[in-house]
This record gives C-alpha cells, structure tokens and sequence, in this order.
C-alpha cells in the first residue's frame, strides 16, 4: 500500500459539498489553533508531526477505521511523512493533502452567481482558504474583474475558457489582508486598473482614478458598473453597483459582520464615515440589490450553492452591525477589542501600493493565516 | 558576537519535515547542556523549531538570520531544573536587580555564549562556566561578584570555582535567567 494524494480542489469540494472528512492536521499547535481548514462535517486531530517522529502508535486509537483519513501540513512534506507511518501500521484510506495549508489559502473556486442581461454573466471566486472574494463580470466578450488576488492565472484561464477579454480591474479599496492582484492581471491582459484615488496615495504605479458616480460600461451590451463611494474601512472604499442588481461592498459590509476602521491605523478617524456609509448611503439604495462583498469570514456564511451573496435588505434586519442605533455603542464596537490585525497587514498594504516588490515566496508567506477584516 | 556552538548542522535547501528531522538525530549525539546550530532555510522552520525544543524539552535560545540563512541556536536539555545549590552565599533576583546600580558589583553570566548572546540582563559580563578558569583573571576581585545562569544550578558551581580562586565576595543568584523579569538585551534588538 501506498500514500494517496488528495488535491486541495478535492477537499475545496468536500467543504462546499458539506461531506464527511477526518482531517489530521500535523502543524504546531499554535499554527493550528490560529487556522485551519473549517468545515462543519469535518472531525479533526491535531497532533504536530514532530511528536510523531519516533511512531506514529500513541494516536492510533484516536484515528478512525473505516474512515479516509486526509492527513495536512503547513505545505505538504510532513503530511506525506505522516501518511506513510500510518500506511505502515496498517491503515489503507490515508490521504497526504498536496500542497497543504499553502495550496489551501491559494485556492480558487469559481461560482457563478448570476445570469445578466443580453447574455452577461457574474461569477463569484471563493477563496476558501482566506476568506476572499471575488468577481468576473462579462459582457459581449470582454471581462472586468473586480478585487483580484494575486493568484491571477486563475482569472487569466477562467476568461480564455469563456472566452472573454478582460479589459478592466477595479479594486474597492487598498487591501491590507491580501496581496492584490489587480496590477499584475492589469499589465498581463492590458486592462484598465482602476482604484479610488483617496486610497492611491502612496501608490508608486499608475492607475485610472474611480470617483463616486463614475460608471464604467462592460461589453457592447453596456452592464454598467457604477461607482459609489462608501469610506469607512480605508478612507477611499468604493462599492459598485453592478448592472442595477448587484452591490459590490468590498470591505465596508460583509454578511454577517460590517468592516473594520483600523487596518490603516485610523479607527477613531474613519468610524464616522463606516457609519455614514452603512446608516445612510447604504440606507439609500434599493433593498433588493443583491450584496457581493470581498470577503466572508465564517463557513456559516455561504449559501448552499457555496456562493457568499445576500438582499441588502435581509442584511438591514439581521446584519448585527446594522442594527446598532446608539452611534457611542457602535464607534466602541468597531474601535474597542478587534480582533488581532491580519498577518503582516503593513507589508501587505506597502506591497499594494507598490512601494516593495517581495518574491512569490514571501508573498505566499505574507498572506498566510487567516482573514481578520471585521468586526461582528 | 561571537556565538560558541558545540556542533553545527546544514539543514539548508531541506523541506519540512527534514529540519526538524535532522535537528532531532543531531542533539541525540549531544551532551546535556550543548549547544547546537541549526542552518535552514525554510521558514517555516522557526515556528516549528520553537514548538518542537518545547515540546521535548530542549531550549530553544533564538533565530538570526545572515543571507537568507536562517541560523537557529538550541540547548539540549540538562537536569538543571532540579537545583541544589552548595555555594553558601545566594541571592534572589530582586536582590540582583538592587546590585546592578551598583558600581562595586559585577554580574558574571555563566551561561553558553548563545544563551547569553539573546537574552541578557545588560550590565552582565559573559564568561561560560567551561571558560572559567581559562578567563577568571578578567574579573576584578576586589568587586561583588554574582554569578548567574538559567536556573542557579551552573553558577553554584561558578560560585565554588571563583571561591577556591580567591574570590572574597561571591554570591549565586537564584533562579537567575528563567525568573527574570527585569531588564535584558539581545543580540536581535
């Protein structure tokens, strides 16, 4: 008997499809406890695998027997190790997760949201791993894509498969959890970038500046992408409405918290502008509009079809950051205990602008852990 | 600062799990109390270094980084812990934090060079337990002198050595590094 492999693609499925999986996780405890694969129909076992150097026998009763057995590690060495100590006492069903918790936090899985008219189309990228989201909107063979990871291949071979040309990026805002992949898919395809100009500041690239009612047209068959600004997670946080059906919120709602004001060192600032943005801009629009923000933090937040999408008006009556009246209560609520700040958010947002230019390796570094960008 | 290790090991270019692998086999051939260097190159390897020396109960003393070499520094472990102390003249940590203002007083770390090396009180004087006698005379014995080390276990022996030296005033300081709280330096800061 052998090891077998398990891609991330397969247990990306397994999550969404809410199956069964025994997961033994063989990272430090720490790294353990910080992040892991969440799925409510997973059982988990987190034993590091430097303790199982000298034999794997003290765990095997913990272990189930009739049971796949998906053994990860932080990038798929120590998962492989681990598996063939257990083939050899005698398991059959283990499974070492290629790539482990790196090929996790990098995976995409595109979902498609919606049908638009005149044969447009909406598709949603979950990024399990981490948390992100985000969107390729077609129309008359041409794409936009808006919030881009840096994984953009992903995007660059999803819209030759349709066979679409992307021809604009847009970021909400300068992400500080993640490593934009606006730029780089920008100077790959020959888009246009777009970025809100309050945020571009420190920026060292050009870009196209996306101001409050801008609209940008996709495709002869003109889906419309309209800019509306909505600060209060970073001061340039710009949603888009797209099509007159769709709400692009970015980091400032999400489904089931609302943004946090501190990931640039200005909570005290920018708490006056979430609030205006969420109590009365938002307030403003059609409850009908369907939310697509850029990030979901807990598994409970996706649908069934494993899209993240919700009516703004549902969100208005049980969005719990929505529903705060007293303003000295809410300005404590997204400025007092907030969870720790994602992993190296500095050099992620100096990398964003363009300010440093770390490897492949040191980006995937940067971004690992998970996403901490709101307040519940 | 020169930083004395007694054995040296090139995990460099290896993938988890190797480093940790390696490192297991290597402090296997060591003494009690050695010191052994790690050169990797993964990154992962410091997290996992760290819980890992926890874990089977070595020291992990700290991480430089020369290069893109990441150079870790971990002590086998010793049965220090369980302290008996010989040397009559012993002081605890408070009464080590009250004599370091003091110009008379000289703090004497006994500890291996990289224990010393991160993690400090400032005013002390590096001289490893095994340099003693070869290094005695750089001390001054008309001072006070404190020996110190992790827990009191090393430094009573220093304690003894300086004695039969004809040191007059020697105090052990108990615990020593593993109950301080007071000020240090390193060589990361």
């Amino acid at each position: 008997m052998t090891v077998k492999n398990m891609t991330i693609q397969d247990i990306a499925h397994k999550v969404l499809d809410n199956e069964e999986l025994f997961l033994l996780d063989v990272r430090t405890k720490d790294a353990y406890q910080d992040w892991k694969i969440e799925s409510g129909n997973f059982s988990y076992l987190n034993v590091p695998y430097f303790d199982l150097l000298d034999g794997v026998e003290e765990i095997m009763e913990q272990l189930p027997k009739n049971q796949p057995i998906a053994v990860i590690c932080a990038k798929g060495g120590s998962s492989q190790m681990v598996a063939e100590m257990l083939v050899e006492e005698g398991l059959t069903d283990v499974y070492s997760v290629e790539g482990g918790m790196k090929a996790w936090s990098e995976h995409l899985e595109p979902r498609k949201v919606s049908d638009l008219k005149d044969g447009g189309e909406l598709y949603q990228f979950v990024r399990l791993g981490k948390g992100c989201l985000s969107y390729m909107v077609t129309s008359g063979g041409e794409a936009a894509i808006i919030d881009a990871v840096r994984m953009t291949e992903a995007y660059t071979e999803f819209a030759e498969k349709l066979g679409v040309t992307i021809t604009n990026v847009f970021d909400t805002h300068l992400h500080a959890d993640h490593i934009s992949g606006g730029r780089r898919l920008a100077e790959t395809t020959g888009a246009v970038y777009w970025l809100p100009p309050e945020d571009a500041g420190e920026v060292v690239f050009n870009y196209q500046p996306l101001r409050d009612a801008d609209h940008v047209q996709i495709g002869q068959s003109h889906i419309d992408i309209h800019a509306l600004y909505s600060p209060g997670h970073t001061i340039g946080s710009t949603s888009f409405v797209v099509d007159d059906k769709f709400l692009m919120t970015g980091d400032i709602l999400f489904i089931d918290s609302i943004g946090r004001p501190d990931l640039a060192g200005k909570a005290e600032d920018w708490v006056g502008d979430l609030r205006e943005t969420l109590y009365t801009r938002y307030k403003e629009l059609s409850d009908e509009l369907i939310v697509l923000p850029a990030h979901f933090m807990i598994m409970d937040e996706l649908n069934e079809d494993g899209t993240v999408a919700e009516r703004l008006g549902t969100l208005f009556s049980r969005n719990h950051g929505l529903n705060i009246t007293n303003e000295e209560e809410f300005r404590r609520m997204v400025t007092e205990n907030l969870p720790p700040q994602p992993n190296a958010y500095q050099q992620i947002r100096e990398t964003n602008m363009g300010k440093i230019s770390p490897d492949h390796e040191e980006q995937r570094e940067m971004e690992i852990g998970p996403n901490r960008c709101a307040v519940r | 600062m020169d930083m004395k290790t007694n054995a040296t090991l090139d995990a460099k270019g290896l993938a988890c799990p190797m480093p940790i692998v390696k490192t297991k086999k290597s402090m296997k051939d060591m003494e009690p109390g050695q010191v052994l260097e790690v050169q990797a190159t993964d990154k992962g390897s410091t997290a996992d270094l760290q819980a890992w020396t926890k874990s089977a109960g070595h020291q992990y003393l700290g991480t430089i980084e020369e290069d893109g070499i990441l150079k870790h520094y971990v002590r086998k472990s010793s049965d220090e812990e369980a302290v008996e102390t010989t040397h009559p003249d012993v002081v605890n940590n408070e009464e080590l934090e009250a004599a370091r203002s003091n110009p008379d007083s000289v703090i004497v770390d006994v500890r291996e060079s990289a224990e010393y090396a991160f993690h400090h009180i400032p005013e002390a004087v590096s001289i490893p337990l095994g340099e003693l006698d070869d290094r005695a005379d750089e001390l001054d014995k008309n001072k006070t002198l404190y020996t110190v080390c992790r827990t009191g276990s090393r430094s009573d022996l220093a304690a003894q050595n300086l004695t039969s030296k004809g040191f007059g005033a020697v105090y052990n300081v108990v615990p020593g590094m593993s109950g301080w709280n007071g000020e240090t330096k390193s060589l990361n800061q």
